[in-house]
């Protein structure tokens, strides 16, 4: 493991300067940089191909070698993409749906998630391998049952339909995750808040919600761009009121190489947006390891 | 609920969330300007550009705002299932193949009245046949057809054996002449479509079968169709191996992976389109028995209880108006199903096509194979056993005559079932059986 | 620490006043949960499981169980989805733990480092397996690659090389799955004070020994939760798989998706659901059960 955390600075420094400790931190901090460096690659370099393979052009794609260089860019492919029939409506439905569904899993999840971490109750390991039991079965299965519940119901074609699906989907993850952050929160805050008077709603509040936002706030991540991301369900209970994916998976799968490229790029595009904006909220919240 | 939920995250949530979310139930992503407007769901033109251009031609050539909705075929059949199950029909229109149409046989309304009308348009009694679906009553309105040809660069002729002639092939000297071509070229360079969303199994089912056993189901387990798959055996072993991956021919001739290739038409003309003059397109190979091809139809049908169902009908009748049919060619690359006389001025692909399929249908020792016809639900299933020989056969390299028995096996489960009568190229017995 | 919640009296029960300890406050936290996916998936699992098992007379019947085990693929996409997940797994939580490890390390650019590594969580998989076709397809960019150093392409998804195959399918799920595993395990490093591993350091112990006997140990809630939830994920995914081998190395989930709207026959979809939900409830079994025990 190239990991080397830094020394505790305090009990040798100050007493002789030896120039070898020096020298090791330098090392372990190369070697610090390579590993990081290594593995970026790897994340980054598949990213920078399906950005170059979608804005390059159709004639260059059937070139062999491909070129690694952005030599031969156009925006023609991307370009009749986006401009496709519907394609900015179920951007705005994926934006409906996806914070429709953070807000209603969470709603329902954090609780559970609280009782989950912070309780022994009877029929705890039932009730968690039901969410599992939920989360195991392939979706396109439920889907369609529950495509004529929603018809019957009426809301089939609608954000609604698929938020209620996606949160349905997203909430075994939402409560896993949001569980095992109220566990990471230590009692003893909360205890020594109740000794102080709060009840315990207060002592929620005001302690262990604060300590526990981070976490939840990680796991809306995962509820967002799960739902940004759901395909199959999304496709059956909509028609003409699509999410994004929904909308063009269709024409990704039968369309020519060059178009594949470009719709797989403009589905991690915004992703990538969100991501970054997410991230800042996250680090600050964070503070340490991350800066 | 208890309002520890209400974490701050949930209330910035909320407080970001709800004016949009009671705003609307979605925005519309389907292009209809609401009433008064068709919707037209589709399993057809799919691809980005193909999809714009049909939107295109019906914007000019249909009286009526129709909103063009393509699908991929299986949330085309569950979607028209549940709605008409449910009784809440949005959609007025759909459109789809012969085998897409098939499944939901039961949920559409009889268009008999509506093809009286058209009968001077001059559907082919071929056409006219599979709209019934294997039952008495029309069940779609024929729409446009397409079938399957080779796509040849001019390069690959270098390769041409003595004494065959690429314009009049027959499966020997197909074999010889891919053969010929691996090896000069160092690796093979002809390609069929056996990728997940290839059409491979319609060579089987189509061209391969017919054209050494005279039929499809009747002979599949015949010493024929034994030689059928010996042949597809050696002929795989000079065809590129990357074929598993190719579901459209057009991609991997265009990048010149490939040479020559079997496939759709629609599939093809992408590869020809750029530079015609490096292309040739010919008739598919003849074997022992003739030159099996097959004829794909598409069509439009009424969903029962659907929305608009005026409006939908003179949509129909609008599509079978040959101006939009030439249109649809001229674009899409599917063949009108209307009696017209073909324009001169097609656009280069489509005319070396055309010239290919008419070569085909006109063979003197043609046999026409249609898609399977009355399955409803389990067209697709049949279709995966020729896929599965394919399988088996060449990629696993299982024996012939073993796989052919329990493929067989699979095949009459599912016939004795249905007990429907057999499609062309086999005779048109009472019910069909696994021969 | 049970004491603390059942202290809790049930705010805005709107139950009657005379008994307001009646229900106890889980209930209240957990039964909107229960209630809400058991309205939502309680009926369609039903109708499912139903499906498996009835005929077209509607009687009870192992014919479609039949048909699914008898189909050339199913045992093949059995072996794949076990092989993909015993092997993917370790590999994935190994390199999600290198990497938090190496971002607590404090490198320069730590932001940036962990902005691109959670990238591939906003990827979808059917965007990740265009991605990676773009690098292996045969001539995709890893085969220029190689043209442009001057050496023979490979066939990398050729359908007769199954140990190709699998590794890149492999590669590619390691890519786009890996960060989610990444996230849980950082978000679990934030309640590790440093302060421990200091303590350590100071006792003697070295980076190997305090990875083993504090970081480990004190990660393992969030190590439980994400070994959990990339189990079942990865018994779900199948996208990539499919776009990067089509047929040739198939996964249940996959199968079930082409019985259902290739194949249109929803019988057999449901029963491979089924083996798909059993296989995925033994291993979270066997997962809850040895983690307890250990702990």
């Amino acid at each position: 493991m190239t990991v080397q955390p830094h020394r505790p600075a305090l009990p040798d420094r100050s007493v002789r300067p030896d120039p070898a400790p020096l020298r090791a931190r330098r090392r372990a901090r190369i070697a610090l940089q390579a590993a990081c460096l290594a593995i970026t690659a790897f994340m980054a370099v598949p990213l920078y191909l399906i950005a170059l393979a979608a804005l390059s052009s159709r004639e260059s794609l059937n070139r062999f070698p491909l070129s690694f260089l952005p030599t031969d860019l156009s925006v023609q492919t991307l370009g009749t993409f986006l401009t496709s029939t519907g394609v900015l409506a179920s951007f705005g439905n994926s934006m409906i749906v996806g914070l429709g569904t953070l807000l209603l899993s969470s709603l329902v999840g954090v609780p559970a998630a609280y009782a989950l971490a912070r309780s022994t109750f009877r029929g705890k390991e039932p009730y968690q391998l039901f969410l599992l039991f939920t989360r195991a079965l392939p979706i396109v299965v439920l889907s369609v049952p529950l495509a004529r519940l929603f018809l019957t119901a009426g809301v089939y074609d609608t954000t609604y339909a698929v938020i209620l699906l996606h949160s349905a989907i997203a909430l075994p993850t939402t409560i896993l995750i949001v569980a095992s952050v109220f566990v990471a929160v230590p009692v003893d805050v909360e205890e020594a808040a109740r000794v102080f008077g709060c009840t315990p709603l207060q002592a929620f509040r005001t302690v262990v919600a604060p300590m526990a936002l981070p976490g939840i706030a990680a796991a809306s991540i995962f509820t967002f761009v799960m739902s940004w991301n759901e395909v199959l369900g999304a496709s059956i209970l909509t028609l003409n009121h699509r999410t994004l994916p929904a909308q063009v998976l269709t024409s990704l799968a039968d369309s020519p190489l060059a178009y594949r490229f470009a719709g797989g790029f403009a589905l991690v595009l915004p992703a990538l947006i969100f991501i970054a904006v997410m991230r800042r909220y996250l680090t600050n919240m964070w503070g340490s390891t991350i800066r | 609920m208890t309002p520890v939920a209400l974490s701050r995250r949930a209330l910035l949530g909320a407080a970001l969330g709800l004016p949009l979310l009671s705003a609307c139930a979605g925005f519309d992503t389907s292009g209809a300007a609401g009433a008064g407007s068709v919707g037209f769901l589709s399993t057809q033109f799919t691809p980005v550009e193909e999809r714009r251009r049909y939107e295109q031609a019906l914007r000019e050539h249909l009286r009526v705002d129709v909103a063009y909705n393509p699908v991929e075929a299986g949330v085309f059949v569950t979607t028209i299932r549940s709605q008409v199950e449910s009784g809440r029909v949005g959609t007025g229109l759909v459109g789809g193949l012969h085998g897409h149409l098939a499944p939901v046989a039961d949920q559409l309304d009889d268009v008999d009245d509506l093809l009286a009308d058209l009968t001077a348009a001059g559907y082919s009694d071929d056409v006219l046949s599979l709209a019934r679906l294997g039952g008495a009553t029309a069940k779609y309105v024929p729409w446009m057809q397409a079938t399957y040809v080779v796509a040849v660069h001019r390069r690959a002729l270098d390769h041409l054996p003595p004494g065959v002639d690429v314009q009049h092939l027959d499966y020997d000297g197909y074999l010889r002449w891919a053969q010929a071509a691996a090896a000069a070229e160092g690796r093979p360079v002809f390609g069929i479509p056996a990728g997940p969303n290839g059409l491979h199994h319609r060579f089987h089912q189509g061209y391969l079968l017919p054209s050494f056993t005279g039929g499809q189901i009747t002979t599949f387990t015949t010493p024929d169709a034994e030689n059928a798959w010996e042949y597809l055996r050696e002929l795989w072993a000079v065809t590129a191996p990357a074929s598993t991956n190719y579901d459209f021919m057009q991609e991997p001739l265009a990048r010149g992976e490939v040479l020559v290739a079997w496939d759709h038409v629609a599939r093809l003309v992408g590869a020809v389109d750029q530079h015609p003059d490096e292309w040739l397109m010919v008739p598919a190979p003849r074997g022992p028995k003739g030159l099996g091809y097959m004829l794909i139809v598409a069509g439009v049908g009424l969903p029962r209880g659907g929305a608009e169902r005026e409006l939908a009908e003179q949509a129909i009748r609008g599509l079978s108006d040959p101006a939009l049919q030439v249109e649809t060619l001229r674009q899409n690359a599917f063949f009108p199903v209307v009696r017209t006389e073909l324009p001169t001025d097609l656009p280069a692909g489509i005319a070396l096509e055309s010239a290919a399929v008419r070569a085909q249908q006109e063979a003197e020792d043609a046999i026409l194979a249609l898609p399977p016809v009355g399955l409803d639900s389990r067209d697709a299933e049949v279709s995966q056993v020729f896929a599965n020989c394919f399988t088996r056969i060449c990629l696993n390299r299982e024996p012939v005559r073993a796989v052919l028995g329990s493929e067989a096996r699979t095949l009459s489960a599912i016939l004795d079932e249905l007990r429907v009568p057999c499609w062309a190229p086999d005779p048109v017995a009472d019910v069909c059986e696994v021969g | 620490m049970s004491a603390t919640i059942t202290r809790e009296a049930p705010p805005h029960t709107g139950g009657p006043p005379v008994r307001p300890r009646a229900v106890p406050s889980v209930v209240w936290l957990v039964g909107p949960s229960v209630v809400f996916m058991a309205a939502l998936f309680g009926w369609p699992v039903v109708q499912g499981v139903l499906q498996a098992f009835t005929g077209a007379d509607g009687g009870l019947t192992g014919e479609h169980v039949a048909r699914m085990v008898a189909d050339p693929y199913f045992w093949p996409a059995v072996r794949n989805t076990l092989l993909l997940i015993v092997v993917l797994i370790p590999v994935q939580f190994a390199f999600a733990v290198t990497m938090a490890l190496l971002l607590r390390a404090r490198p320069r650019f730590a932001g940036a480092y962990f902005y691109l590594w959670v990238i591939p969580l906003a990827v979808s998989d059917l965007a990740a397996g265009l991605v990676w076709l773009a690098v292996f397809t045969d001539r995709g960019y890893l085969n220029s690659a190689l043209a442009t150093i001057g050496l023979e392409p490979v066939a990398w998804l050729a359908f007769d090389d199954p140990v190709s195959l699998f590794v890149c399918v492999l590669v590619a799920e390691l890519w786009r799955a890996t960060s989610l595993v990444l996230v849980i395990v950082v978000a679990g490093l934030q309640g590790i004070p440093k302060d421990y591993e200091e303590a350590a350091a100071v006792f003697g112990a070295g980076p190997w020994e305090r990875l083993r006997r504090v970081v480990l140990p004190l990660l393992r809630p969030s190590l439980q939760v994400a070994l959990i939830l990339r189990t079942i994920l990865a018994f779900q995914t199948f996208a990539v798989a499919q776009a990067l081998t089509g047929q040739n190395f198939p996964l249940l989930v996959g199968e079930t998706y082409r019985w259902y709207t290739g194949l249109q026959n929803p019988n057999v979809a449901a029963a491979l659901a089924l083996v798909v939900l059993v296989i995925s409830m033994l291993t979270s079994l066997v997962y809850l059960r040895a983690l307890r025990e250990s702990r």
